[in-house]
């Protein structure tokens, strides 16, 4: 199948048909992380620029860490040891980035928008890997995936998404991916947290505000946890021990959704907070797969996007899959790259 | 002498809209007649066939930049754009580097407008010792160095207290008070109005009420101090109420709209930064309600907030991006498109929006009759053209505009009987 990326901003402007392509090649991938040997050879020679100017640990290692096993270098610009605090504009930053000449940016950015920005101004492809409280579109994919894996499907689903959602990527891009496939919405927290704006921000999606964390549970198929974040100001600040009393999502208040249910929570968690850790080490909780998944899916992106493999072609991780002998590592067709 | 012939002279302030010739010397109207009743001899002459004559522009609310921030605009470049932009007089913001708050300032603002300014240029001064709302400005002084108003423009004056202290004052100098009403806390932090396109975008928003809770402050104490009240760039439908209210009840209370929030609305947002200026672009309803103020009457003026930012400074991730964009160039331009182009308001209503109203604001006249300044804006109705801001006045590019394809706008400016702008 061909594809018209360029770059990956937000899952809102893909289709259910180039969401669903997104994922399907991620699967091969999953399949990767249960070889003894994980490395690839697809993109040897390849630079993937990873650039976070908002702190970040598991993002930034799981984009790197599938950078690494498609066999790409990578840079690495964090925002403390970066130039910014000299005054250097976003811009001026990118644009000495990309003369090292990376195949590829990946960037987290406090300000919503900021991914949309840079990628106006470079030729390389772009992947946001977070913008401020804008989209998280690599988090919204693997959060398909993880429920597509567990369910068997990801469409006509019930989500309840709990906690700040105002003022959540993770939401948005949980929102714009699931609502595609006629997934129905119930956003629960505190009202400030949850404005009735939400309810419209993806106009074909089935979205509403339920303020009561019981009510907003029952027949749930899916429940995202958000974390509730002390690192990014919450407007207004909310007691933790008021959030525990309302929203925690504990195992008295799991037995409202459907039996079935999953739980994911976007990491990290603040155990005790807004997931007790009954529920959060419990059956239905899929947060490990998560971030097992979050690897596929990131591998997928930087293939699709920094090899130039905009063209029909067979997935590279094909021929890994066929002789069960066979290691990862033999893969070593150079076509792949310069495909 | 310059005499401008068979132009369609449309003079809102005496209700003509008739083919006239005019005469003019460097300072006044000498004369006005019907078509071919003045002797051309000798005279310079204008044919102003199929095109519109009308009073000189006033744009009651710009940012010159000079002094101090002369990389985005200078008093030269920005009255150039002006003059492109159709307009003759220009009241410039006191928010420069220093802040226009002494005679002094004024007196060099004006020093420098008579030397490289292509229109006039009326000084606005600041309301509070440099606008930080504690004490109050030298209004007196500045007001005989020749400002027409006082602001504390790029924010509201600070307090309740500090408002009405100098509504007292400014209604004791007989000089109106032009506010830019904002509730400070309830903007923080925003960057563009609060709204479905905000949330989608995860950028944050103010609301609507941000602008109108002052507005209802502003209106009441112009209330208890009879000053004169405008509300400078009125964006939201509460507020217009407000102040529709108030003039029903006699209030000496006006205000002004600009062409970007009669043009675009906060759906057009899109981490463009050339769609940032405060206060934000705003709700459809909004812009409804000001379409309908401007027909109806309660809107006194259009005015551009033109508000130049060099490229450096503008291309920037929006959160970080300087609020404000040009005006002066698209704005006679926009109105056709969206008022009269549009049946929406007559074409004499929309030349008053931009001569008699805001000529009222300042409690001036402003009308084609012998003995008046000779200050006159030409412009067509149909002309297409494209605006293509890297090539205009303006030392800055910001906006949304650029490109844009208009039919009709500015042909000539005249000040003091020259052509200050002639295409």
């Amino acid at each position: 199948m061909t594809h018209r990326f360029r770059d990956l901003l937000a899952l809102e402007p893909l289709t259910a048909d180039e969401l669903t392509f997104l994922l399907d090649q991620s699967k091969p991938f999953q399949e990767i992380q249960k070889h003894p040997l994980k490395k690839l050879a697809t993109l040897r020679g390849k630079t993937v620029a990873l650039a976070f100017f908002e702190s970040s640990t598991r993002t930034r290692i799981s984009f790197g860490t599938a950078a690494s096993r498609l066999g790409a270098d990578t840079m690495n610009l964090q925002a403390e040891a970066s130039s910014l605090k000299k005054g250097e504009s976003l811009l001026d930053t990118v644009h000495t980035l990309d003369a090292m000449k990376p195949d590829c940016l990946v960037m987290r950015h406090a300000a919503s928008g900021a991914a949309d920005f840079v990628a106006r101004h470079l030729d390389i492809p772009v992947i946001n890997a977070g913008d401020g409280t804008h989209e998280h579109p690599s988090q919204g994919l693997l959060d398909a995936l993880t429920i597509r894996d567990r369910k068997g499907r990801i469409d006509n689903l019930n989500v309840t998404i709990l906690g700040d959602i105002q003022h959540s990527r993770v939401a948005r891009s949980n929102i714009h991916m699931l609502g595609k496939f006629g997934c129905r919405f119930t956003l629960c927290g505190p009202a400030m947290w949850v404005p009735r704006e939400l309810e419209q921000i993806a106009p074909r999606a089935s979205i509403r505000r339920v303020f009561q964390v019981e009510e907003a549970l029952e027949d749930a198929d899916v429940v995202v946890v958000l974390r509730v974040q002390t690192e990014r100001l919450h407007e207004p600040a909310l007691s933790a021990s008021d959030y525990i009393l309302l929203y925690q999502l504990n195992r008295e208040r799991l037995l409202r959704a459907k039996p079935d249910a999953v739980v994911l929570h976007p990491g990290p968690m603040n155990r005790g907070v807004e997931i007790s850790p009954e529920v959060a080490d419990g059956p239905q909780s899929c947060v490990l797969d998560q971030v097992t998944n979050g690897i596929a899916v990131r591998m997928a992106l930087l293939f699709l996007l920094s090899a130039g493999h905009n063209e029909e072609g067979s997935h590279p991780v094909n021929d890994v899959q066929q002789p069960r002998n066979r290691r990862a590592t033999d893969v070593k067709d150079p076509s792949h790259a310069s495909r | 002498m310059l005499l401008v012939k068979n132009g369609r002279v449309v003079d809102p302030a005496r209700n003509t809209d008739a083919s006239m010739d005019l005469l003019l010397d460097n300072e006044k109207i000498v004369e006005i007649a019907q078509p071919g009743k003045i002797s051309s001899n000798g005279f310079e002459v204008f044919d102003a066939s199929g095109l519109v004559v009308a009073p000189g522009f006033i744009d009651l609310h710009a940012h010159l930049r000079e002094p101090g921030q002369e990389s985005s605009e200078t008093i030269e470049s920005g009255t150039r754009a002006a003059a492109r932009g159709g307009f003759t007089a220009v009241c410039c913001m006191p928010n420069t580097k220093p802040v226009n708050d002494s005679a002094s300032v004024t007196g060099f603002i004006l020093d420098r407008a008579k030397t490289s300014g292509s229109v006039r240029v009326w000084p606005i001064g600041a309301a509070s010792v440099g606008s930080k709302g504690e004490g109050i400005a030298e209004i007196a002084a500045m007001k005989q160095a020749g400002i027409v108003a006082v602001s504390d423009d790029g924010k509201p004056i600070a307090t309740a207290k500090l408002a009405r202290q100098v509504m007292d004052y400014c209604r004791s100098l007989d000089i109106p008070v032009i506010e830019h009403a904002e509730d400070v806390s309830l903007a923080a932090g925003a960057v563009m109005r609060e709204g479905v396109t905000s949330t989608r975008l995860g950028l944050a928003g103010m609301p609507a009420a941000a602008e109108s809770v002052c507005v209802a402050r502003d209106v009441q104490l112009a209330e208890l101090t009879g000053a004169r009240l405008h509300i400078a760039h009125l964006s939201a439908k509460g507020s217009l109420e407000q102040v529709r209210s108030a003039k029903q009840r006699g209030l000496r209370v006006s205000c002004e709209v600009t062409p970007h929030h009669f043009t675009l609305i906060d759906e057009d947002v899109q981490y463009d930064s050339r769609y940032k200026m405060n206060p934000p672009l705003a709700a459809r309803e909004d812009r409804e309600a000001l379409l309908a103020g401007l027909a109806d009457g309660t809107v006194d003026a259009i005015a551009t907030d033109h508000a130049p930012h060099e490229p450096a400074l503008k291309d920037v991730e929006f959160d970080r991006a300087p609020f404000g964009i040009t005006g002066f160039e698209t704005a006679l331009s926009l109105a056709l498109e969206q008022l009269v182009h549009t049946g929406r308001v007559p074409l004499m209503r929309m030349v008053e929006l931009f001569t008699s109203g805001p000529a009222r604001v300042l409690g001036l006249e402003r009308t084609i009759a012998a003995g008046r300044p000779a200050d006159v804006t030409i412009f067509s109705l149909d002309r297409p053209w494209n605006f293509q801001a890297a090539e205009y006045e303006s030392k800055s590019r910001n906006s949304p505009f650029d490109q844009r394809s208009f039919k009709g706008g500015p042909v000539a400016t005249i000040v003091a009987g020259r052509f200050v702008h002639k295409t």
